[in-house]
């Protein structure tokens, strides 16, 4: 094995042309919770035997915002997160990365991770799982919406005088 | 001559056992959960998220619990805390121009894009008492929900008076460079906006009120409206170096408020509108709105205003806002000073006795 | 999507936290005594084949995201390793770095290259981490100066005479000046701004 193969396929893991897909359920799988991703995983039939590359660590992540909302970049403050990377038997790598301290979840949803990237029956449950799960938290959103629309001013006018 | 003294170790020991018991107050009343308070005490979690300078509801909970609900005490243990862990980089920069909307109102325009969303306050509320809480009954209540969700499109107040040219612009500076880090590199005066911000974004929330309330009272010189207020939920972004791209970590709850302050204008600038930010973990609406008042008396220096109260002195401002520092301050005048007072005592003894002598000389001398 | 086979990313330190811990101690023994060779075998559950062990712990423990970190392109094969293990930030020049890596003998970078501190912090300044074949039977050079009891002697091979003149001009800037640690497989050694060289050279 050579160093430069090593590096292109770092390069193909991680940018991947399905790399929207990617993002888009390591976003859902981090919003879940420990307990939702506990039942994601559970939905296959064998679970994988997979190695700890990075084991789930707890650190933070300084957040960043901008004055006026757009301007000059500067640090709010940190928030905890916890992230690791496995790699299952064939090789294939997978990453998480959540805010909180959720180090079983961390592990879990890196499994995840690594079991989506294939096309194969284990991937096709967790896919459907996660629609559910993706469905879940937008309805959540849509309720949270719909009760700051409940407070939201409608304004009349009133008529002075006699008219 | 200075004498070490050991012996306090038991008596240290037996004040933990003490204030453990403390704590925990009367047995015969259940003990709260960690959960309850992050539920139940979420302003008082956001506060001590905010001055300890790190988002996580579940440890701002725990802080208050261990704590006793020092709110000060709780941040100086997230601190701590936060030393302990490693960081892992910086999040994409927040945009909160995407917040999913829970509260977002402007006192400068009636009529905007999104309309006035009041969102959950206590700004309508009596303040009366309402005992039916002291009951502690099984009531559970439910909110209103409307048919339709809010708009998608909740534009920033500010920014619908920038593209009309009236308002003070807030872009990057060339190249957009990474913040300061106030935790890793000394403040230097004058501070940047970057550093103002960070370390308003710690600061103690009673000072910076108090500090507020002296601009609007006229040690200040500036008059603020609020231009936006908005509350909601905001996704972390960060892009791991050894993933490649961007990912969202998950949402984080945000209080954003931007003041608009009167204009000023010079040769090269037509007058305008000008701008204080604020931002804060959490509901913290309060926190956010002395923020954007302090962040605009700091500009001072940038509108050529003269810096001659104690809001627009940065630093003043940025020495003193900062709880757990000031508390460490003055509190660690609690700690023995044995020594150092013996010696201002027998200096004080000495004075006297020789006070003493003279007057004895002079009263003989006299005789 | 094609899979890692396995790889050099595998390997970092066996116990992130304890074996940083380690490393670093013994990082502020050779920093604190010039000249005494240390070893750092047991930290690690494996290192890049193009890496001394010495070397992978000290980047592992030292290196991350907020302290770029400047090599020369001869190194750039432990760029994907580095990236993946410490999330380090890579300069991209030596003034930028905080942390360097150079082969002894390399001539193309001279020490003052990279950022000497100023006045007020001079701790900004960067740590080079230096190659050697042997940290023994080199070129010897009498070390003094503190942590270093009257003298001590100190010969890593590769290292060549114009190299010890430089070290010389990074002492006379002190408090100024960057700090050297040299490693050859899994030993390592420290030159700290302070100490002073002298010998044949």
């Amino acid at each position: 094995m050579t160093l430069n193969q090593d590096q292109s396929k770092v390069s193909s893991v991680l940018d991947g042309e399905d790399k929207t897909a990617r993002q888009r359920w390591m976003g859902i799988i981090a919003r879940a919770s420990g307990v939702e991703v506990a039942e994601l995983l559970a939905r296959i039939e064998s679970q994988p035997s997979y190695e700890l590359i990075k084991r789930p660590e707890t650190g933070t992540l300084m957040l960043e915002g901008r004055a006026g909302g757009a301007g000059q970049r500067f640090n709010m403050g940190e928030a905890t997160m916890t992230r690791c990377v496995v790699r299952l038997s064939d090789g294939t790598m997978g990453f998480s990365y959540a805010l909180g301290r959720d180090r079983k979840k961390a592990e879990q949803s890196a499994v995840i991770d690594a079991l989506l990237q294939s096309a194969t029956r284990d991937a096709e449950m967790l896919h459907a799982g996660l629609g559910a799960m993706a469905q879940k938290q937008a309805e959540a959103r849509e309720i949270a919406s719909r009760k700051a629309a409940a407070t939201k001013v409608n304004f009349f006018t009133l008529v002075r005088g006699d008219g | 001559m200075y004498v070490a003294v050991k012996g306090g170790e038991a008596a240290i020991l037996a004040t933990h056992d003490l204030i453990a018991e403390e704590r925990r107050g009367d047995v015969s009343v259940p003990e709260l959960s960690v959960a309850q308070i992050r539920e139940q005490m979420q302003l008082s979690v956001a506060r001590v998220m905010n001055e300890g300078s790190l988002y996580d509801e579940d440890l701002g909970a725990l802080a208050l619990k261990q704590t006793q609900g020092d709110l000060i005490e709780a941040a100086f243990l997230m601190r701590a805390y936060r030393t302990t862990l490693p960081r892992f980089g910086s999040s994409v920069p927040v945009d909160t121009a995407s917040m999913a909307i829970r509260r977002r109102i402007s006192a400068t325009y009636k009529d905007l894009p999104g309309g006035q969303v009041l969102g959950p306050t206590y700004d309508y509320t009596h303040r009366l008492f309402d005992f039916a809480l002291m009951a502690n009954g099984e009531h559970s209540p439910e909110a209103k929900i409307a048919e339709h969700a809010l708009d998608a499109a909740m534009p920033r107040v500010p920014d619908i008076l920038g593209d009309e040219g009236l308002m003070e612009a807030e872009v990057p500076p060339v190249g957009d460079p990474r913040p300061f880090d106030l935790t890793r590199d000394p403040v230097e005066f004058p501070a940047d906006r970057d550093v103002r911000l960070q370390t308003l974004s710690r600061g103690d929330e009673g000072f910076l009120l108090g500090l507020a309330y002296s601009v609007q009272r006229g040690f200040g010189g500036n008059h603020p409206f609020a231009g936006e207020i908005r509350l909601g939920e905001v996704a972390v972004s960060f892009a791991p170096e050894e993933l490649g791209f961007a990912i969202e970590l998950g949402d984080i709850t945000l209080t954003e408020c931007q003041m608009v302050n009167q204009f000023k204008g010079s040769i090269d600038q037509p007058p305008q509108f000008t701008r204080g930010y604020g931002i804060a973990f959490g509901h913290a609406e309060r926190k956010a709105m002395s923020m954007a008042i302090i962040d605009r008396s700091l500009k001072a220096r940038d509108f050529g205003e003269a810096s001659e109260y104690p809001a627009q002195q940065e630093e003043f401002v940025l020495y003193h806002c900062d709880n757990v520092e000031a508390s460490g301050f003055v509190e660690h005048l609690k700690l023995p000073h044995y020594v150092d007072f013996q010696g201002e005592l027998e200096l004080l003894r000495k004075i006297r006795r020789e006070q003493e002598e003279r007057l004895a000389e002079r009263k003989e001398a006299a005789e | 999507m094609s899979a890692l086979p396995t790889s050099d990313l595998a390997m970092g330190l066996a116990d992130p936290v304890f074996g940083s811990q380690a490393v670093f101690r013994t990082v502020l023994t050779v920093l604190s005594e010039p000249g005494k060779i240390m070893s750092l075998s047991d930290n690690l559950s494996g290192c890049p084949d193009h890496l001394p062990p010495a070397a992978a712990a000290l980047l592992l423990t030292l290196v991350d995201y907020e302290t770029p970190i400047w090599f020369s392109t001869a190194f750039e094969r432990i760029r994907p390793w580095l990236v993946f293990h410490t999330g380090a930030a890579i300069a991209a020049k030596p003034m930028d770095a905080r942390f360097a890596l150079i082969a002894a003998g390399q001539s193309d970078i001279a020490l003052d290259a990279f950022n000497l501190g100023d006045e007020r912090y001079p701790d900004t300044s960067a740590t080079v981490i230096i190659l050697c074949p042997s940290l023994e039977n080199g070129l010897p050079v009498t070390l003094t100066g503190p942590g270093v009891r009257e003298t001590t002697s100190f010969a890593p091979q590769g290292v060549d005479g114009d190299f010890w003149n430089q070290v010389q001009d990074n002492n006379a800037l002190f408090p100024l000046g960057v700090d050297l640690i040299f490693v050859a497989g899994s030993s390592l050694a420290g030159l700290p701004r302070s100490t002073q060289i002298s010998g044949d050279f």
